[in-house]
């Protein structure tokens, strides 16, 4: 095996086949993708969710993760979210040629890690590669499958007035450690990627109550996008707490200083429910047992004064309108 | 978190609010200079802790927001020279010129790069010295003092191919300058914090001496803001306007000496263009004639092109505290963060922004 990625690895050649047998498959194999068919073929049953996401994270190894667990939590995460248990997992590769094969060996064996903490097969994929310069070292794509349950109705316009908000941790994490891996930036509290799946979170919140009227995850555009979201598909309005709202101090450091505001900040690993208030104390203290939720807090709740409007009471006892996050996020000047 | 906690404590807050709803028998019209400051009150919701003979204005304290369309227009063609690496602050990469902007330009294939610091534009130019690095040096005299740092660092290690085009400017002549106008009467003004750090409250003497108007420096955040304007208010009740500082553990009367002397070795002052003020004398920075090669403006033939202002946008205004971003019919509609028109909506510390992303009850 050559150290790099050559074109010739995608060409479909022997050199590819080479990377398929010797790189690729080994770690996630399954008896389904080792079928090497055109395409998976599988028996599911019920109510099932689809879901497909691209990663194009920059760098591919960041503090707490790399581009591989981003690709499988964000999918997994995105079928959570609708109360699906997540089943199979494509995976597509674009590969910039020149990449380094150990980079490539470490990823496909995050992936590998990743899937089996979620509980998800990869069951089919594809590789291909570019030019030097066509695509920034690796690009990921993944789709997943998962079913779910008869009896759920998880979306972003259920909520209801009184309803509860959860939120299942400090955000900002994911944000903050990419930006401070991309541009170089040290900070005396490490801040480390949230990257995780949810799945098994997502089953002990419904174990916990059925009432859970809408779950998403926050990543680009941060807490702020999705309570924002809520309010305008469900046609309500939500109050938060910004007291209530974990944010750990690394991150609330690292913010200050960027002149950032956490509430905009990307999460890989985090969710946010609106729950009916009678469960809400059930599904939290059920979150709490869960590696991934233990600091999860309610955070405000839904109300149906100012509809379409985010509401949040400020740490001194004021209240600010928490606007849909607007353009790039870039660091103050002066 | 130590230093910030303390600083955003309710109790205090509320304390705080009700003391200057006690003290305040009159209107007061003040204004904050700083963009930061316009950011933290927009963020802490605090014009609602103020009671209503309170008007709190904003000020044209956004180094974005009053660079010129010319000074955005030199940018743009300095980015089209070949051979020409564009440094800058990521803020101004959106603010539109006359016909086209950094981010635009960035899109047909000019090289322009976001930095952090003035030390990331050293760096770059050590790293391609077959190119010449463009930083643009915009800021206030908190940014001044990194620009001389990065010039006389460029000088030692004799980096040849490193540039600014120097368009820093001075805050006291723009204070000036809006008291001088005479389009608004202030009571009082929250002096920068940061530029206070460096270049102490001495500046500040005759706004209170001679136009009467309390000035009081303060910190960012709302406990600090909150104070400042009980200070204010104190002065302004009691008919006796001077200078104060409520930011006592970041900003010494006298200022940072150190920093005071590296501008004043590096720079010359001269008159700038100020967006919605026009040319304030002795408002801006260049660089002395011994640092000439250093100069952009005087390395590169940088053809003027004609200066167009986007027609609607009342950015001006907003800048000298006349109106405010909802008066203006472009915002929300038109302009938006994504789609600025005018240089307040562009930067994190505009005031269309503060009042776009932070809203206002009242709007």
């Amino acid at each position: 095996m050559t150290d790099k990625i050559l074109l010739a690895h995608g060409s479909g050649s022997k050199l590819s086949h080479d990377l398929l047998e010797k790189i690729l498959l080994p770690p996630i194999n399954n008896p389904i993708l080792s079928r090497m068919d055109d395409s998976a073929v599988f028996q599911l049953s019920g109510r099932l969710a689809f879901t497909t996401d691209s990663y194009v994270v920059n760098p591919i190894f960041f503090p707490g993760g790399d581009i591989g667990r981003l690709a499988v939590c964000g999918t997994v995460n995105d079928l959570s979210m609708s109360g699906a248990v997540p089943m199979y997992l494509s995976l597509s590769l674009i590969i910039e040629e020149g990449l380094e094969m150990e980079a490539l060996k470490k990823i496909i064996i995050s992936i590998k890690e990743t899937a089996d903490e979620a509980h998800v097969q990869i069951v089919t994929g594809d590789t291909k590669v570019v030019n030097h310069g066509k695509a920034d070292k690796l690009f990921i794509n993944t789709a997943g499958i998962g079913v779910v349950r008869e009896d759920l109705n998880i979306s972003g316009s259920n909520a209801r007035a009184g309803d509860k908000i959860i939120l299942s941790g400090g955000i900002g994490e994911h944000g903050i450690a990419v930006m401070s891996q991309r541009e170089g930036l040290k900070f005396s509290v490490p801040v480390s990627s949230d990257c995780a799946p949810l799945n098994t979170l997502v089953v002990e919140m419904l174990s916990a109550s059925r009432y859970i009227h809408c779950m998403r995850d926050p990543t680009r555009g941060g807490l702020a996008a999705i309570l924002n979201e809520f309010t305008k598909q469900s046609n309500v309005g939500i109050r938060i707490d910004e007291d209530r709202i974990p944010v750990h101090d690394g991150i609330r450091g690292a913010c200050e200083l960027l002149g950032l505001d956490p509430l905009y900040i990307a999460n890989e690993g985090k969710l946010v429910a609106v729950v009916a208030p009678g469960d809400a104390q059930k599904v939290l203290a059920a979150m709490k047992n869960n590696r991934y939720a233990k600091q999860a807090a309610i955070i405000g709740e839904v109300t149906d004064q100012h509809r379409g409007r985010v509401v949040m009471k400020t740490r001194i006892g004021s209240s600010r309108i928490v606007d849909m996050p607007a353009g790039e996020i870039l660091p103050r000047i002066c | 978190m130590r230093f910030i906690d303390e600083f955003r404590n309710a109790d205090l807050a509320r304390k705080l609010s009700h003391k200057i709803a006690n003290i305040s028998t009159r209107p007061a019209r003040l204004m904050e200079f700083c963009g930061g400051h316009t950011v933290a009150i927009m963020r802490n919701g605090i014009r609602q802790m103020l009671p209503p003979t309170v008007e709190m204005l904003s000020g044209p304290g956004c180094p974005v927001c009053v660079t010129a369309n010319s000074d955005i227009d030199k940018a743009i063609s300095l980015a089209k020279m070949p051979g020409v690496i564009i440094t800058t602050f990521g803020d101004m990469l959106k603010v539109p010129g006359s016909d086209s902007s950094l981010q635009q330009a960035r899109a047909e294939g000019c090289d322009i790069r976001i930095v952090y610091s003035t030390q990331d534009a050293i760096k770059i130019a050590r790293d391609n010295p077959q190119q010449s690095v463009v930083f643009i040096g915009i800021g206030f005299e908190t940014t001044a003092p990194t620009l001389a740092a990065a010039i006389s660092q460029a000088e030692k290690e004799n980096i040849k191919n490193f540039h600014t085009l120097c368009l820093l400017k001075l805050t006291p002549p723009a204070m000036k300058a809006l008291l001088e106008l005479g389009e608004i009467k202030l009571n009082g003004i929250i002096c920068p914090g940061h530029v206070s750090a460096i270049i102490g409250t001495q500046p500040y003497e005759p706004f209170a001496r001679d136009h009467g108007v309390a000035c009081v420096v303060s910190g960012f955040e709302p406990i600090d803001i909150l104070q400042a304007i009980e200070m204010l208010l104190e002065q302004i009740e009691s008919g006796n306007p001077h200078v104060e500082i409520a930011y006592t553990r970041g900003v010494k009367p006298e200022g940072n000496i150190k920093a005071l002397e590296l501008m004043q070795s590096t720079f010359d002052i001269r008159g700038a263009v100020w967006r919605g003020l026009g040319t304030i004398p002795l408002s801006g920075l260049m660089l002395k004639d011994r640092y000439s090669r250093f100069d952009a403006d005087r390395v590169f033939k940088i053809e003027p092109v004609p200066v167009k202002e986007a027609r609607g946008c009342i950015c001006g205004e907003i800048l000298r505290g006349i109106k405010t971003p909802p008066a203006c019919r472009l915002f929300r509609k038109a302009c938006t963060p994504e789609n600025p028109i005018g240089p307040c909506m562009v930067s994190s510390e505009g005031s269309c922004a503060a009042y776009y992303q932070y809203g206002d009850f009242n709007d």
